[in-house]
């Protein structure tokens, strides 16, 4: 991402010439290659691999964290099916990410195409990226104090400008929108700017030929900019989506799952079974409903938009 | 939230690095046999505590203790995972709600052979205090080192312009029908918007200014500073066989009847709604705010509310209930040892002095907790004076024998998943209290199916 950021978006893109032959590799540079591999892999299945597998395998037991594990089968499953926190945990947490995510995208486009239309200045780039800059649980607790019902700066605003308090984090019903927003707050810049970089990958000579067929910035922006930036956009949604789905740090610094359970996202609950409630084995078997969920979802995005094809080919 | 997998990897490289730096932290080989490694959570002690080691150091020099503090909740989650990879520290600060899993667990070592062996006096402690670490299994798991109950703390300020006297609010009674002359005392300083009073007429109740009543939560399963004392001059309890309770009450219409008066000040507007209260940082900060005429909390706050400028606070005794006589829930904090430690004899000697009055009457003199040995207690009580709190409200119960224990068992973080959600949809009037049955069938059945 960062070589096309400082490419001029002028740069004609060597398109139209896939079947050249690729140049013959000398099998000398395996050992080498091997050597720079070797630090990544080793991490990778360290920190990746063996957790998945031993997660794989206690989400079959009973694991107390206290005492060895005990094989039960499917019984954690069977759990699951039967538990309502489990579902409502999930129904909280698409609500999350529909908003986050929503909300997130639309503005980040909209950011982008002020940056690439209006200006190109470094500042205003670095600016926008600031939020997310700060660490996410000084974010959730800025914010935790700014909402705050009786003395937060948000609600004595609203009291001066004749708008009655309200109870962001208190409220069944605003609860999820409220840390939805701050996360959108944090994470548009970022998200902006990928966008924006995927703005500077469509050639010049797509938007003259538009100008000169006559066409309007609107008719523009639906006809050209967002189906030639479909492939970033997918990539852009993929990665967003999936770190959305793994809300947890601004829900343990603010609501901690609450009111009621009108927070208490997958992530959340998770973490509370295996580590409040040393109910490890069920614990993993939420994390490998939720792996399956995200791989599931991640798929579905790259097939339905065409993640691999560019309109510009 | 969007973390790449690259950055993990980076983060989990870093982490490898720093955690084999960090790896003898608690290697058992690495440092001298008569070094104890000692956890504490809270930082204001932690003054107290280093002078103390000094003092063990000097009188015992064959040992030394490297003293630990980590914030209450990385405190639990790092102690588990110590107990997972034995790295744990050898003696730590316990809390009666947890060590009840620990000793379940086999984690804690039982300490009856060493308070046998070495005569320990028992009788200093407050009344009732050191028995409340003997487990279900009535094995002994620790010696107390402090203890807490629960009063009203008050904003002066605001009882002097409501005209209530000092001493109506230290004898206040209470009952689930009407509230007594507490919910009277509640009422008149409840502030609406244009300055009328909760007993004036035209009080505005969905225009309130400041609340007669402040509360952090709605208390989930045992409501230490929320409900509990309410609940007890009621006549209820918590359970069958308390403290170590396996069948709970949380049904009886005693207790159903005082949380419906409870969250019926809600509804007359005296007390903030549960959204409301919610959605605060926390109590303390709206009391420091002026928010609230009143606010229960227990004797571990005295520090925090100290540090509210803008408020002058002072204390008042908890009500009297129908049974006739003031009630408050008495909990406590003991130093316990881990069952894995390689210096059993060196952490016995360190808890033995942490326990004797040596050790208390240096924690007592800081005046920032309740120490556990009897006769430590006059010197808190000056060192606090002199802080301008005057504590008797928090002493008079438990002089008077008056008190109840937090309601301890192996499956409490259970409990309190089921508890918590129940009670704050009562609090929010999504259910009705007598759904609060239903939570306690739910309660018994997890009980049931643990033994």
């Amino acid at each position: 991402m960062t070589a096309t950021i400082k490419a001029p978006p002028n740069r004609r893109r060597t398109h139209g010439d896939p079947k050249a032959p690729p140049k013959a590799r000398s099998r000398g540079d395996l050992k080498v290659a091997m050597i720079f591999l070797a630090p990544a892999t080793l991490g990778f299945v360290v920190f990746y691999i063996w957790p998945t597998l031993r997660g794989a395998y206690l989400s079959f037991t009973e694991y107390s964290l206290l005492a060895s594990p005990n094989f039960n089968g499917l019984a954690n499953y069977e759990r699951m099916v039967q538990d309502s926190f489990f579902w409502n945990a999930l129904v909280v947490t698409v609500e999350y990410v529909v908003i986050n995510i929503g909300v997130q995208t639309v503005l980040a486009v909209g950011i982008a195409m002020l940056m690439y239309r209006l200006t190109q200045s470094i500042t205003v780039r670095a600016v926008v990226l600031l939020p997310y800059l700060v660490a996410n649980v000084v974010v959730a607790l800025v914010w935790y104090w700014m909402l705050d019902f009786q003395v937060g700066i948000v609600n004595q605003f609203l009291t001066w400008v004749g708008i009655d308090p309200v109870a962001f984090f208190g409220e069944s019903a605003y609860a999820i929108p409220t840390i939805a927003g701050i996360n959108v707050w944090r994470h548009m810049g970022y998200t902006a700017l990928l966008v924006f970089a995927g703005l500077q990958t469509i050639p010049k000579y797509v938007y003259e030929a538009a100008e000169v067929d006559g066409s309007t910035e609107w008719k523009t922006f639906w006809r050209i900019t967002l189906p030639l930036l479909r492939p970033v956009l997918v990539m852009v949604l993929v990665v967003t989506m999936i770190g959305s789905f793994q809300i947890f740090d601004t829900v343990a610094v603010t609501t901690q799952g609450g009111p009621i359970n009108a927070s208490r996202v997958i992530y959340y609950y998770i973490y509370e079974r295996a580590f409040t409630r040393f109910d490890f084995g069920y614990a993993s078997a939420m994390a490998l409903v939720l792996f399956a969920i995200l791989a599931l979802v991640s798929l579905l995005q790259l097939r339905l938009l065409r993640a691999k094809e560019s309109d510009l080919a | 939230m969007t973390i790449s997998r690259r950055s993990l990897l980076k983060a989990g490289l870093a982490g490898l690095a720093a955690s084999t730096v960090a790896g003898c932290n608690n290697g058992a080989a690495s440092r001298g046999d008569g070094e104890v490694i000692y956890w504490l959570w809270d930082s204001a002690q932690l003054p107290m505590y280093t002078e103390c080691a000094n003092l063990f150091h000097e009188q015992n020099p064959q040992y030394s203790v490297k003293i630990e503090q980590y914030g209450w909740n990385d405190y639990w989650s790092k102690l588990v995972t110590g107990f997972i990879s034995d790295t744990a520290p050898d003696v730590f600060t316990g809390h009666s709600s947890k060590y009840p899993l620990f000793a379940d667990k086999g984690l804690v070592l039982p300490i009856d052979d060493y308070v046998a062996k070495d005569n320990v006096d028992l009788s200093i402690y407050q009344k009732g205090l050191a028995d409340r670490w003997i487990g279900a299994d009535g094995k002994r798991y620790g010696l107390p080192k402090d203890w807490d109950t629960e009063v009203y703390f008050y904003n002066s300020a605001l009882t002097d312009a409501a005209g209530i006297s000092a001493e109506q609010l230290n004898s206040m009674t209470w009952n689930p029908q009407d509230g007594g002359t507490f919910e009277k005392i509640v009422q008149r300083l409840t502030v609406d918007s244009k300055g009328r009073r909760g007993d004036q007429p035209g009080f505005d109740k969905d225009n309130v200014k400041v609340y007669g009543l402040g509360y952090a939560d709605a208390g989930g399963g045992d409501g230490q500073t929320s409900w509990s004392w309410y609940a007890a001059t009621n006549g209820w309890k918590y359970s069958e066989g308390e403290p170590w309770g396996t069948k709970f009450f949380y049904g009886d219409p005693k207790f159903t009847e005082t949380i419906g008066w409870w969250r019926s000040l809600i509804t007359k507007g005296y007390m903030p709604t549960y959204a409301q209260a919610k959605s605060g940082v926390d109590v303390t900060t709206s009391f420091g705010a002026g928010k609230y005429g009143m606010t229960p909390n227990g004797s571990w706050m005295l520090g925090t509310y100290a540090g509210l400028k803008q408020v002058k606070t002072k204390l008042a005794r908890l009500p009297i209930g129908p049974i006739g006589k003031r009630m408050s829930m008495m909990n406590g904090l003991a130093d316990t040892i881990w069952a894995g430690t390689t210096r059993r004899e060196a952490s016995w000697a360190w808890v033995k002095f942490l326990g004797s009055q040596t050790a208390q009457d240096i924690v007592a003199k800081a005046g920032v907790v309740f120490p556990a040995v009897a006769a430590s207690m006059p010197a808190a009580k000056a060192a606090f004076a002199k802080s301008g709190w005057d504590v008797t409200p928090f002493l008079e119960p438990v002089e008077a024998g008056d008190v109840f224990p937090y309601p301890a068992n192996p499956n409490a973080a259970d409990v309190t998943a089921v508890m918590t959600p129940a009670m704050d949809a009562v609090m929010s009037f999504e259910a009705e209290p007598s759904s609060l049955i239903k939570a306690n069938n739910d309660v018994n059945k997890i009980l049931s199916a643990s033994d």
